[in-house]
């Protein structure tokens, strides 16, 4: 190994590069090896092994900081930090895109649009997420960022026979290919302050100057543009719903947490580590930015009949409130923001995985309606249902409720009172809108008496998201533990 | 076992919930069989904390502590005070009647009717026990979705709106109310260096009035609605009119309690300096006496039963706060006393109303007359409840009311003099229904041949009507239970009242002297 690829560079990125190798061995060998549609189980397992790969990386990635009790690894001069905050999400990637993988087997096949090349960009867009957790260069953010975005508008367009999720797709490129110019222009001005494109010296550049500087202003308001585009907050959030609607039902579920989770890595990467210092010119404009995307959110949700635009919205309003954490800006705020995407990737999900159990042959299930006395057909379904529910909503003992409790914490701990109650009321229009579907599950008249769809992959996702999302609200501790590591310190 | 008493009476619903969910839906006797049960042994269990409560010692008893969340301070910490026992009490009783009576009312859906009820009992104990605000958070909450659903499921021709608009009302208080406890929280903070929600060191807490008055301001949004108090009230006829029977006593008897607990428990001892603020008692107690004959004057006017008894629920938890913002022994006490007789009264009042409702669906009182003549026993029982409601003396209403006014006239002469106006109405509105259900000649041939109430009806009351007459006889016993914790309150709000109360023992004393003085000189002139 030479000076521009150490061991250590290679350590760190042998989680991406096992993500890569097995994208790649799945397009191979679903294109050589398994010509006959029936031989497709094998690329789940490639799937599995693949996360398993990418797991043991992380694993020793993580026991190798904690044996030597080093904070951060980096590599690539710099490029490249492997530090608390890059393993916390990377493993929420990697349970995402497990979870989202052994559903998708059945419902692609429901859908008539199973291909080996989904898996393939599965595991390549959780490639660029890795990048986006763990990147410290703008060069290389924004090359994860750009690959995971591209797997997501192929991935949003892949029901090839579908209007809605050609439309959707498309929607999505042109929307965000804009937001990623704002991006680019924002930190061309970065590198233009600095002289270089790694966190760390912008972050002294910019620190060296004034916090109102116009340039610094500038290179603050066009990337956080392009960064809140990515995790969908108003007023750029219009992509959203539509995205969420055309798309495959699981790859919603996965462009809802993963995609965000990952952008939120990089908000935050950015907001805490080069604009740090200018907190003051953005606190107010997030602050506006955050009860406008609640506000946004919350409201638009209560009129749909789509549930995946229902819960499209209320992911919008989701990321308000990670984005009060951020405004609140303390270590509670932060480690705010790491709980609350710890249990949103699983409620989320979980919510997810009961409309993706919906679509049946010839039955597309997206109505609220179709929804209608679930409670009388599969009442395991309905039940796990009000649990992700209440928990979105943040009503204890669920694992939602610890989210949002970090969120007023934090809020109330730096005084921003009046964000606070915004944020605490909006809990209550929430409930109203999540309460559509629980009413019409447990007291709507069974129309449809086809029962859902079932697969052991859907059973298992649900097991697992359903015990956590219940697990984290009865005794949150180790999770909690594991989101209080993961400040960015 | 012994030291995990309250555990045990706290999660006795939720195990025969656990094994109730095992029970296949189609075995509908099964269910209620255990159902019953269940509720019968959780009742069964509580009792041995009476015998175990040592009323002369204050602060909490039979406290037990473990670490649940070290990260962020909050820990199981449960225990009971003279407040919370009868409280607890109140609830395995009427919890446990709730569901007996349901027997033959319910039968749809009767697993998840069951498993709903036993799950809100749980919740209800948990408010009453938790001595931890996160804990009590947690139970505060969990009451909110099994009784969304016993109204939403199970409810009448507009459950779904009444519904929505209990769960909406009380969420949107209760998440104020959580950024108060998060304040306190944070000052505790800041002045001890140390993250906890435990209410025994909340209470060390010195805060300016400012900070105070905006906790105090929170907790009371969400305790208000839970009461309810006058201008958040609009929820409560809602919900009883639609809820079932049992969803209606449940909540009359002990979810509103869950209110003015809040008040005694914590806007008091937490915000001393904001409890005490003249506006601000000016403001409760005016808010109060408003509920009071509000609350009495709309239930005049009603011409449905339930809504009436609804209604009354407004002007009786009037007198609760009333008592309470009195902020003397005697107002305290006696609010506490009169929730529980309330629990008492109200719950028999919507039972009897379940009963007819059974019996004719319907809860027009214009539909109804003469009952008397039919139903002789019906006509008995529904007189003591009204009674007891009423507030006639050797029953329980009016010990509670009684204590409450000695309380408001210590206070001020003018609260008492309204609060008494609620009185007189409250009798005319309570005997005019009763005249015109139960008395004179029967005006509907449909009631006629309705049939008198059976023996398992009977002994739902049975056990309400003894509480009933003990509480209105012989009241001692729940004053001495009372008389430490309501101390302790009212040293932390108000520090020189038991001084005042020297004052009155000195001239006690002076008086004592000149009969002694007197004595001597008689005693000289004898000599």
């Amino acid at each position: 190994m030479n000076q521009f690829y150490t061991t250590t560079d290679h350590f760190v990125l042998i989680p991406a590069i096992m993500l890569a190798l097995f994208g790649c061995a799945i397009l191979l060998f679903d294109f050589l090896v398994f010509p006959h549609p029936k031989q497709r189980k094998w690329l789940l397992l490639f799937v599995v092994l693949g996360l398993g790969f990418t797991g043991y990386g992380l694993w020793r990635q993580q026991a190798f900081l904690t044996a030597n009790g080093l904070t951060e690894l980096t590599a690539f001069q710099g490029s490249l930090t492997i530090d608390r905050f890059a393993l916390f999400f990377n493993w929420i990637f990697e349970i995402a895109t497990l979870i989202v993988a052994i559903v998708s087997y059945n419902y692609l096949e429901i859908e008539g649009e199973h291909h080996g090349e989904y898996y393939a960009l599965m595991m390549f867009a959780q490639c660029g997420m890795f990048f986006l957790a763990a990147g410290t260069d703008l060069v290389t953010l924004f090359i994860g960022l750009e690959l995971m975005a591209i797997c997501f508008y192929i991935m949003v367009g892949f029901l090839r026979g579908d209007k809605r999720s050609n439309e959707a797709a498309m929607k999505y490129l042109l929307l965000g290919a804009f937001s990623s110019g704002f991006l680019v222009y924002g930190f061309s001005i970065m590198y233009g302050l600095a002289g270089s494109t790694r966190l760390s010296d912008i972050t002294a550049a910019i620190s060296a100057r004034d916090t109102w500087d116009p340039v610094v202003f500038m290179a603050m308001a066009t990337t956080s543009v392009g960064l809140l585009f990515k995790i969908s907050a108003a007023p750029f959030h219009m992509w959203a719903p539509d995205a969420y609607e055309g798309a495959p039902t699981t790859i919603t579920a996965y462009l809802s947490v993963a995609s965000k989770a990952a952008s939120f890595a990089f908000l935050l990467r950015i907001f805490l580590g080069p604009l740090a210092s200018s907190r003051d010119a953005w606190e107010p404009l997030l602050a506006g930015v955050a009860v406008l995307t609640m506000t946004v959110g919350n409201l638009a949700a209560i009129s749909q009949s789509n549930i995946k635009r229902l819960l499209a919205y209320s992911s919008i309003s989701h990321a308000g409130y990670m984005l009060l954490g951020l405004i609140a800006g303390n270590d509670t705020g932060i480690q705010g923001i790491a709980v609350y995407i710890l249990v949103y990737t699983f409620m989320n999900l979980g919510a997810f995985l009961v409309v993706v159990a919906m679509r049946r042959k010839n039955i597309i299930g997206e109505d609220l309606d179709d929804m209608a006395g679930l409670m009388y057909k599969n009442p395991g379904y309905a039940v796990l249902m009000l649990i992700f529910l209440l928990s979105l909503a943040g009503i204890p003992p669920t694992a939602g409720f610890l989210g949002k409790y970090y969120i007023f914490l934090s809020l109330i701990q730096t005084h921003h009172y009046i964000l606070a109650v915004i944020a605490t009321l909006y809990v209550a229009v929430a409930i109203y809108y999540y309460f559509r579907v629980v009413r019409i599950m447990f007291v709507g008249e069974l129309t449809e008496k086809a029962p859902l769809a079932t697969s052991f992959g859907l059973r298992l996702a649900l097991g697992i998201t359903g015990v956590l999302t219940l697990a984290m609200g009865i005794y949150p501790e180790p999770f909690l533990r594991l989101a209080q590591s993961s400040l960015l310190k | 076992m012994d030291q995990h008493l309250l555990s045990l009476v706290l999660f006795a619903p939720l195990a025969g919930l656990l094994i109730l969910l095992l029970i296949p839906g189609s075995q509908k006797n099964l269910i209620k069989v255990w159902a019953n049960l269940v509720g019968f042994a959780s009742f069964l269990i509580s009792l041995p904390l009476v015998s175990r409560f040592d009323k002369t010692v204050g602060g909490f008893q039979m406290v037990e502590r473990a670490d649940w969340i070290p990260s962020i301070g909050a820990k199981y910490l449960i225990g009971i005070d003279g407040i919370s026992l009868l409280l607890v009490m109140l609830t395995t009783l009427v919890g446990f009647l709730a569901i007996f009576s349901s027997w033959n009312s319910i039968d749809d859906r009767v697993k998840e009717y069951y498993a709903m009820f036993l799950l809100l009992q749980t919740g209800m104990i948990g408010v009453f026990v938790s001595l931890d605000f996160f804990l009590f958070y947690v139970f505060w909450e969990l009451v909110l979705v099994p009784m969304y659903f016993i109204i939403g499921v199970w409810g009448g021709p507009r459950k779904l709106y009444a519904a929505i608009k209990f769960f909406l009302y009380t969420l949107a208080g209760s998440v104020l109310m959580l950024l108060g406890i998060l304040t306190l929280y944070f000052q505790y903070h800041q002045q001890f260096g140390a993250y906890t929600f435990e209410i025994v060191d909340l209470i060390k807490l010195e805060m300016p009035l400012g900070v105070q008055q905006w906790v105090f301001w929170a907790f009371f949004i969400g305790f208000a609605i839970k009461v309810p108090m006058f201008p958040f009230h609009t929820w409560l006829p809602d919900a009883h009119v639609e809820a079932p029977t049992a969803g209606s006593v449940i909540l009359a008897s002990v979810l509103l309690k869950m209110g003015t607990y809040g008040f005694i428990r914590f806007s008091l001892p937490l915000v001393p300096k904001a409890s005490v603020n003249v506006t601000i008692v000016q403001i409760l107690a005016v808010l109060s006496i408003i509920g009071i004959i509000y609350g009495a004057l709309v239930s005049l006017m009603q011409q449905d039963w339930k809504k009436l008894v609804a209604y009354s629920s407004v002007s009786h938890l009037g007198f609760c706060t009333l008592g309470i913002f009195a902020m003397n022994p005697n107002g305290i006490a006696g609010s506490v006393l009169q929730q529980i007789n309330h629990g008492i009264s109200t719950g028999m009042l919507f039972l009897i109303i379940g009963i007819i409702y059974e019996r004719r669906h319907t809860r027009e009182i214009a539909e109804y007359g003469g009952l008397a003549h039919v139903m002789p026993k019906y006509a008995i029982v529904f007189a003591i409840a009204m009674l007891s409601s009423a507030g006639l003396p050797l029953l329980n209403g009016f010990v509670g009311e009684f204590t409450i006014l000695q309380g408001a006239f210590e206070a001020s002469h003018v609260w008492a003099a309204f609060a008494v106006m609620g009185v007189i109405l409250g009798a005319a509105y309570l005997l005019w229904l009763y005249q015109r259900t139960m008395l004179g000649q029967v005006t509907n041939a449909r009631n006629l041949h309705l049939p008198d109430m059976t023996l398992r009806e009977m002994f739902v009351f049975l056990p309400l009507i003894a509480w009933a007459i003990w509480i209105g006889v012989y009241p001692k016993p729940y004053f001495d239970l009372l008389e430490k914790p309501v101390q302790q309150i009212v040293e932390r709000v108000r520090p020189d009242y038991y001084q005042g109360g020297v004052q009155k023992a000195d001239a006690a004393i002076r008086r004592h002297r000149d009969t002694a003085k007197i004595a001597l000189i008689q005693a000289g002139a004898a000599q």
